[in-house]
Formats: structure tokens, sequence, C-alpha cells
């Protein structure tokens, strides 16, 4: 990638703000994903601001209150809302009614599968839809924290109190618990599909080796994790909550056990937000006090996008080519960055 | 390199035992005419009466920390919800959260001294109990859960006195002192309690642990008059204050509090290990702890609180000419080794 061209040796660092296109969005945002060619910053509450390269804004009313769950995967994303709805849009910004909550609970979390099933949760509750097939529901012991597909099969992820739960939604009794003592609030799974992490309620990751289920503890974080993205081809996990990008090697068949992570580009803020290129081994990181970073994985050469001195950045996402960057702090002001 | 931080949103949290009239009191908050709109976490959907989209099913989902500390437990779901309604941050100016009859109000308070993110968006205001004047006598024997939300509370609303003698009312007053003497106190009938009384108290303000509570620690020492001009004014007729033992006479079995003063400057040195030491080996016992310090060689006077083994503190203002220098504390908790507190905190006294 020519544009990616830091200078180790200069004293300031390169610096791409002046060709960041800025997106007033004037709501609260909280994610951002690729849906075509136009980017969508989900908010807070009730609408999705669907931006094109130009720069040009349209909103789109998605639930009648928070939206509390997103997943996408490039074509459509999927959202759950404090209305006890589960919604999808498309890149042509239509929006479908996926499902409802028969008591209107909180949709606290949602999956999407590369086929086009998807999931979401409400309480205790886990349910599944693939196609035609008729929804399936796992009841968890306890609220479920995150959700997440397997890349092969229809097997989804549960994070909860005290572990995961894996489940195969179409093989009666398949789920099987993976423990570990605490609260599991975010899950995802390797790209290979031979690990799965959660994120924890306190400022750790847990891991396990799916092939025995063996233990990874990823710890030594200062504040919770909030934000992982697998780097190009899932060799590394990078993650938010310490004031350097922490990226946990997973090239290997043991994962990152009895290895150090890589720590990239350090600031006196607190890493909020992660987003790996889909093709190229750099990464987006967006910093508590505002600022936007790209990062080579490599030797940790670092371009600034954004400066700082806002509110924290709350999303940032490559589109599917990585060609566009998307990016926007906690009020809603954000950015494009075209490369 | 600064951080942009909005005001925090106060949260209320209601205890009370079963019956006690929890949903009365918030019925009366949200259906009252204040012009402020409040989000309720709830833990039985369908008790209340008003429409409010802000009305949220809670599952009191209690777990330890991994921390080590085995009294430090936490409401997951809230802090799942918490997260959930700072999405919509704007849409409402303060939060309640109604605990079931059942539960001790720890982890929830506990939530707001250790989640970092919660303790972002929100504060923790006060702990309010409804205690329910007929039975709440019988409860405080038989319901450990009962003892525990009085002594947790920074304001009691002593509610259906419309059903109890007067005698039976100074009986259950003298009851509620002898486990908690520095919570608010307010008799209702139905709740009908002034809404500035219960919300807004600001009571886990470390600025504020003097302005709001001008008894604070006095109703354990006897060694001034006592006027009447406070809150103990509705024991008049009651024969408490006639004699040395004061508000013990009604002392609790099992959970008491504890008041410690001197006019001595402690020594910060042996003073914080101490306090932190003694929180750590006795935190399962001590519900709740307060306390405001004067340090040898220290203009400014310093603060704390704590819930169990958590604790917070902080320089909070320099000395006033005139005011005396005074350290003192008060311990709400079960079994309080009393001598050996007592013993700690006369060594931390500078000599």
């Amino acid at each position: 990638m020519k544009e990616f061209t830091p200078a180790p040796d200069s004293a300031s660092i390169v610096s791409v703000t002046d060709r960041v296109k800025p997106v007033a969005l004037g709501m609260g945002v909280t994610s951002v994903y690729f849906l075509g060619p136009r980017a969508a910053f989900v908010g807070g509450e009730e609408n999705v601001a669907l931006v094109d390269a130009k720069g040009e804004i349209t909103t789109v009313a998605v639930h009648s209150g928070g939206i509390l769950s997103t997943a996408s995967d490039g074509k459509r994303l999927i959202m759950g809302g404090d209305d006890g709805k589960v919604v999808a849009l498309d890149a042509k910004g239509e929006v479908t009614l996926l499902a409802t909550d028969p008591k209107r609970r909180w949709i606290d979390a949602v999956a999407l599968h590369p086929d086009g099933a998807f999931a979401w949760s409400a309480g205790k509750t886990a349910t599944v839809k693939s196609g035609k097939a008729e929804e399936k529901s796992l009841e968890v012991p306890s609220t479920v924290g995150g959700l997440a597909f397997a890349p092969k099969g229809l097997r989804l992820a549960i994070a909860h109190y005290n572990g995961a739960t894996l489940w195969f939604p179409n093989m009666e009794g398949s789920a099987e618990f993976l423990p570990w003592a605490g609260s599991h609030l975010g899950v995802t799974f390797s790209p290979d599909n031979k690990f799965l992490v959660t994120t924890m309620h306190e400022a750790a990751l847990h891991g396990w080796r799916l092939a025995d289920n063996r233990h990874m503890r990823m710890t030594g974080y200062p504040g919770r994790v909030r934000s992982m993205s697998w780097s190009a081809g899932g060799k590394g996990l990078a993650t938010s909550g310490a004031d350097t990008v922490i990226i946990w090697p997973f090239a290997s068949k043991d994962g990152p056990m009895g290895k150090e992570p890589a720590m990239l580009a350090p600031l006196q803020a607190r890493v909020s937000v992660v987003a790996c290129h889909p093709k190229n081994d750099i990464l987006a990181a967006g910093y508590s006090d505002g600022t936007v970073l790209m990062v080579r994985l490599e030797d940790g050469a670092e371009i600034l996008v954004r400066r700082n001195g806002t509110p924290p950045v709350a999303a940032i996402a490559w589109n599917a080519k990585g060609t566009l960057l998307a990016f926007a702090d906690e009020n809603g002001d954000g950015g494009l960055l075209e490369l | 390199m600064s951080e942009v931080t909005s005001p925090k949103i106060p949260v209320t949290v209601l205890t009370g035992y079963l019956g006690a009239g929890k949903t009365t009191l918030l019925n009366r908050i949200l259906s009252e005419n204040h012009g402020k709109k409040y989000a309720v976490i709830v833990n039985e959907f369908g008790e209340i009466g008003i429409d409010n989209d802000l009305i949220i099913g809670a599952d009191e989902e209690v777990f330890e920390m991994n921390n080590g500390c085995i009294c430090c437990t936490v409401r997951g779901d809230l802090v799942r919800i918490m997260d959930g309604l700072m999405k919509r941050k704007g849409k409402f100016d303060a939060i309640i959260v109604e605990t079931t009859g059942l539960a001790d109000p720890a982890p929830v308070a506990q939530t707001f001294f250790v989640d970092e993110d919660v303790q972002k968006n929100a504060r923790l205001d006060a702990v309010v109990t409804v205690a329910d004047a007929k039975w709440l006598s019988d409860r405080l024997k038989d319901a450990p859960e009962a003892k525990n939300q009085i002594a947790f509370a920074d304001v009691i609303v002593l509610n259906k006195t419309d059903l109890v003698t007067k005698p039976e009312l100074a009986e259950v007053e003298a009851r509620i002192r002898g486990i908690n003497p520095y919570a608010k106190l307010h008799r209702t009938e139905r709740c009908s309690v002034a809404l500035a009384d219960v919300l807004d108290r600001g009571a886990f303000d470390l600025d504020r642990i003097l302005d709001i509570e001008p008894d604070f620690l006095e109703a354990d020492d006897h060694d001034h008059d006592h006027d009447h001009d406070h809150d103990h004014h509705h024991h008049h007729g009651h024969d408490h204050h006639h004699h040395g033992h004061g508000l013990k006479h009604y002392h609790d079995e099992d959970m008491q509090s504890l008041s410690l003063k001197t006019d001595k400057p402690l020594d910060p040195n042996v003073f914080m290990p101490w306090l932190q030491n003694l929180v750590q080996v006795e935190g399962g016992k001590i519900l709740r702890s307060k306390g405001i310090l004067a340090f040898h060689d220290d203009d400014d006077r310093y603060v704390f609180q704590g819930v169990h083994m958590m604790l917070e503190g902080n320089h909070q203002r320099k000395w006033k000419d005139g005011e005396p220098r005074e350290s003192r504390l008060v311990f709400i908790g079960r079994e309080l080794p009393e001598k050996a507190i007592r013993e700690g905190f006369e060594s931390c006294i500078v000599s």
C-alpha cells in the first residue's frame, strides 16, 4: 500500500488529517460498518446514517429507542434495540423487521452468519433463525453477554456468566459449556475456527483452544476490552483497553499461550476502538482523547488520521477492499478517509 | 490530552422488604409533576402503573469479581443495562434502581464503585429504604435482609405509620436508630414523602457528606446538649435522650454502628494503612463507612466513604478558620470488633 509511508526518522508524526472528509452526523454514534459503498454510522438510538464517499448523509430510522447491539457482513447490518426488535438494514437503505421479542425485552446481542442466518438474545435466551427453518432457542444459565457465529458450519457461541456455550442449533443436545469464572461480555471465533475468545467484565480476555478446550488467559489491561479485531488472515487479535493497541499472536497452533502480545501505538490515552485492515497488515485505532491512528503491524509505524481533543472515538471501520476508513467520536463528529 | 466528560447521572437505589411500599413510592415518583424523566430499573415488570418506555426489567444477577475479594460482588445485569441506557443519554434525568424485597443493597452500590464504565457515566446518589412501620420490628428479628437494608440506608422512609400506635412507632424508630442512627428518617403514610427528601441527596458525594447530614456522627455523641432541632425531634416524649446510653438503649444484637472521634491530628502514614487493612480484614462485616479526617501537618480536610471492602476518599477542602480540626468516623456493620477498631484508631493519633 503505497499511501502508507511513515517516516520513522522525522521528528513529527506523518499526518493525513487534511485528507479526511469530515462528516457531522449530529447524533451520538456507537459503531460503524460499510454496507456496499456507503458507511453506516449507527446512532445510540433510533437512526443509522448512511454516508457515501462524497460525504452525503442519508438518515434511516431503524428502531424506536436505543440501539443496543449490531452485526454486519458487509451486505446488511442487523441491529437489536431496547424496543425488543431485531431489524436489518441493507445497502440500499431498506429496513426489514426480522424478529420481535414477545415481552418487548431488550435485544442485548445479535450475530450474523456468512450464509445469512442470524441470532439474537434477550435475557438468558439466544435464538437462531436460519433461512426458512424454524427459529431455534437455547436458554443459558444467565444473561447472554455476546453472540458470535463460527466461521464454518451453523454453530453459535454464547458468552455469559462463568463461561461460554457453544451450540449447533440444528443438533439437539449439542450445547457444550466452556467454563471460566467471571462475566463474559463479548465473544469472537478466530477466522480459522480454532480459537474462541471472550472479553470479560474485568479487564481481561479469555480464550479457549477449541481442539482441546485449553485455556488462554489474556490479562494485564488497565481497562475493559470493548473492541476486538482480527488482523488480515487471522494472525493476530488486536484489542482496545490499554494505552497501546494490544495484539495477541494467533498464527501458531498454540495461539497466544505462553507468548507476549505486541504493543503498538502508545499514547497518553486509552485505545477505545480498533479495526484491522481487511487485506494488509495495518490497523486503525481510535483513542479516548479522540485521536485516530493508522498503525503498521510489522514495525508499529504510525500515521495520524485525526487529532486529539474530542470525546472518545466510538466507531471505526474499513470497507471490504480496504480503500476507505470511516470513524466517529461519541458525539457524532466523524470522518472518511480514502486511500 | 484532556478528555471531555459530561455530567454524571444520579442513581437512586430503592430497597425495602417485601410489602413495605417500594412500588407505591416508585409510582409516586413517576407520577408526580416534577418535569423530570426517570429511567427505572425494576425486578418485576407490570407492577408499575405508569407508561414509560424507560422502564427496564432486571434479573438481579449478582456475581463475584475475579479479584480475590469474596465480598466484592456486583450486579452484572446493572452493568449491561447502564451501558444500554447510556445510548439514550439526554432522554432522562436520573435513574432509579428498585431491588427485590430480599436483596442485599451492597452489590448494587458496589457496581458503582468498581465498574469503570458505570462510574464514568453515573453516580450513586443514595440508598433509600422503605420500611413497614407495622412489621419492621418483626422482620428485624427474623429477616437478615431487612436488617441489611436498614443498615445500608442513607434515607429511610418509615411507611404505614397510620397502622401503628405512637408507642409502636417510637419502638420501631428506636430499633432503626439502634442499627443506623445516621440515615435520614421520614415517617409516611402511603409513602407520601417530599420527593426532595428521597431524590438527589448526594449521599455518596464526598463533598456533601457533611452538608446534607448536619447530625453526622453526633447521634452517639453524649458530650453536647441535644437541642432537638434536628431529625430526632420525632422522638419527643421518648426517654432515650435522658440517659447516658442515648440510642444504644435499643442496641441491636448483631448489627450496629460505631463512631470514633478525636480532636488530635491523625498520622496519615499510620491511619491510611490501618483503614485499608481494617476493611480488607473486616470488610465482610462493615457495610458502610464514612469519615472526615484531620491529618497532621495538613491544612486540607480529608473525607472518605466505603462499602464493605471498597473505599474512596479525597482531600475535600481547606479547614476553615475557627473550625474545630476533628476527625470523625462511622462504621455500620455486623458484629463489629469494637475494641480492636477503637484501639487501632487510637494508635493513628499523633502523640
